[in-house]
Parts: structure tokens; C-alpha cells; sequence
């Protein structure tokens, strides 16, 4: 049952990154940009990773999806029928596909190392996913989380002086 | 669970196939969502190798990325929105000013 869920998630989320790349109008490649970000929610709940999947949501699904369209009507780009929307069709597939190749060959050539680490199904179930990634976020990791801070501070700032009409 | 290496199959998919957009199309918002998807593969096979391995690094790891991906979005879309002012096209054909 659960392998049949996995194939049909699978399915969507493939499907809908190929009219990512294929679709002529960029709204309806954002539309299928969320429609990938729903199924790899969905891949983080089947990971035990309840927090992951409710964050991609909000930030991927919900602002960044959201900057992006609004980005898209307010530069209001004419779909034009006779122009080409993508060129080097040949060489950038077979580059891609070379990536799938040798990605899918070390993938299936190699070993990876048996779990070693503390965390186990039960332990997420009993204490809660949201905690243990705040407990070890805010304990381990706390210098990188306040660096974040500041990357967030360089972007907004460097937002608004980009999309100022005078330098 | 499923299986750990069907996970990484479905990740190595998903990057190729962002990988391809990247490289074909002339859009460049089309190409910043491709740059999205591939950044979203990665954080896939995070999230399986820390389920897998038991170790939580991973899943921090991915929460810092989404911070720099948020961060991309702004000043990425900023630089598209100036670059449309100057030159009322976002093909990534007409990106040529510094061309030699």
C-alpha cells in the first residue's frame, strides 16, 4: 500500500517538474513548481519529518512560490506564440541525462554507511519532530542559525536597493 | 519506509530534469525555478540519508538552505525586475552587456 503511494507521488512529482521545464507560460511552470513542492511535503511526512514538510510548505509553497508569481504579473510578459521559449534543446538534454546517468550509477554502485546515529521512529513519535530539531538547532547549532540572521538582513537589503528605479 | 535508494533515484530524477530547464530554456524566471527544483532534489536526499543514518544534521541542514534559497528568491527576482527596467525583456539571450 505504502509502495503503491510512494509510485503515485513519485509519478506526480516527476510529471509535474517536466512541465516545469516544458510549459510556455511561466505561470504555468509556477503552478507545477508547487505541485513538485506539495509531493516532496509529502515525501518528508513519509520520512518522519512532519516539520520538514510543514515548512516546505509555508516557505517554498507559500512565499517563495508567492514572490515568484508576483514577480511574473508585474512584469507582465507577453507570451509570444512565434518565438522559441528554450534553445539548445539536444545538448541540454544530453547533459541532463549524462547527470541522471552518473548520479543513478554512484547511487547504485555504492554503500551507505548502516544507521549509527540516535534518532529512531519511536524517539520522533514520543518527543515530537518540531523539538528535537529545535533542541538541536538552537544548542548545536546555534552560531550558523544566528549567521542565517544576517544572510536574511544582506538579502532584504540588497532587495530593496536592486528594485529602487535609481541606483 | 520505503527504501532508502528509491528516494535517491526520485532526488537524482528531479535534479536532472532542473538541470535540463536550466540549460534549455531562455526564460530566466523559468531558470530560477529550475534552480529552485534542483536545490529541492538535494534537500530530498537530505532528508532520506538522515532518516536513514538517525542524525538530525541533516534536516538542520536543509532548513539552511531553504534560508538561502528565500534569500536567492529576493535578490534574484530584484535583479530580474532591474534588469527588465533597462532592457523590457527577461530572455536570458539579451543578458549580453558584458559579452566580449
Amino acid at each position: 500500500m505504502e509502495t503503491l503511494f510512494f509510485l503515485i507521488i513519485t509519478l506526480v512529482a516527476i510529471v509535474s517538474a517536466l512541465l516545469v521545464v516544458t510549459c510556455k507560460n511561466p505561470i504555468n511552470s509556477a503552478l507545477a513548481l508547487v505541485m513538485t513542492f506539495f509531493c516532496l511535503a509529502t515525501y518528508y511526512v513519509m520520512l518522519d519529518a512532519p516539520f520538514m514538510a510543514a515548512v516546505q510548505v509555508m516557505v517554498y509553497a507559500g512565499a517563495i512560490m508567492v514572490l515568484i508569481v508576483f514577480t511574473i504579473m508585474l512584469l507582465n510578459i507577453r507570451v509570444d506564440a512565434t518565438k522559441r521559449h528554450s534553445h539548445k534543446v539536444v545538448l541540454g538534454s544530453i547533459i541532463g541525462f549524462f547527470t541522471l546517468v552518473n548520479t543513478a550509477f554512484i547511487i547504485m554502485r555504492s554503500r551507505v554507511a548502516m544507521p549509527n546515529g540516535p534518532l529512531t521512529g519511536e524517539m520522533i513519535r514520543q518527543q515530537g519532530h518540531t523539538e528535537l530539531i529545535g533542541r538541536e538547532m538552537f544548542t548545536t547549532f546555534l552560531l550558523p542559525f544566528e549567521i542565517t540572521s544576517i544572510l536574511l538582513l544582506v538579502a532584504i537589503i540588497g532587495a530593496v536597493i536592486l528594485a529602487k528605479k535609481k541606483l | 519506509m520505503e527504501n532508502l535508494n528509491s528516494y535517491l533515484i526520485v532526488s537524482a530524477i528531479l535534479f536532472s530534469i532542473g538541470t535540463i530547464g536550466v540549460l534549455t530554456r531562455k526564460n530566466a524566471i523559468v531558470i530560477f525555478m529550475c534552480i529552485e527544483l534542483m536545490l529541492n532534489a538535494v534537500n530530498l536526499t537530505f532528508v532520506a540519508l538522515s532518516r536513514h543514518l538517525g542524525n538530525l544534521d541533516g534536516q538542520i541542514f536543509v532548513f539552511f538552505v531553504m534560508t538561502v534559497a528565500a534569500a536567492e528568491a529576493a535578490v534574484g527576482l530584484a535583479l530580474m525586475i532591474a534588469f527588465y527596467n533597462n532592457k523590457e525583456s527577461i530572455d536570458v539571450e539579451d543578458i549580453n552587456i558584458m559579452k566580449w
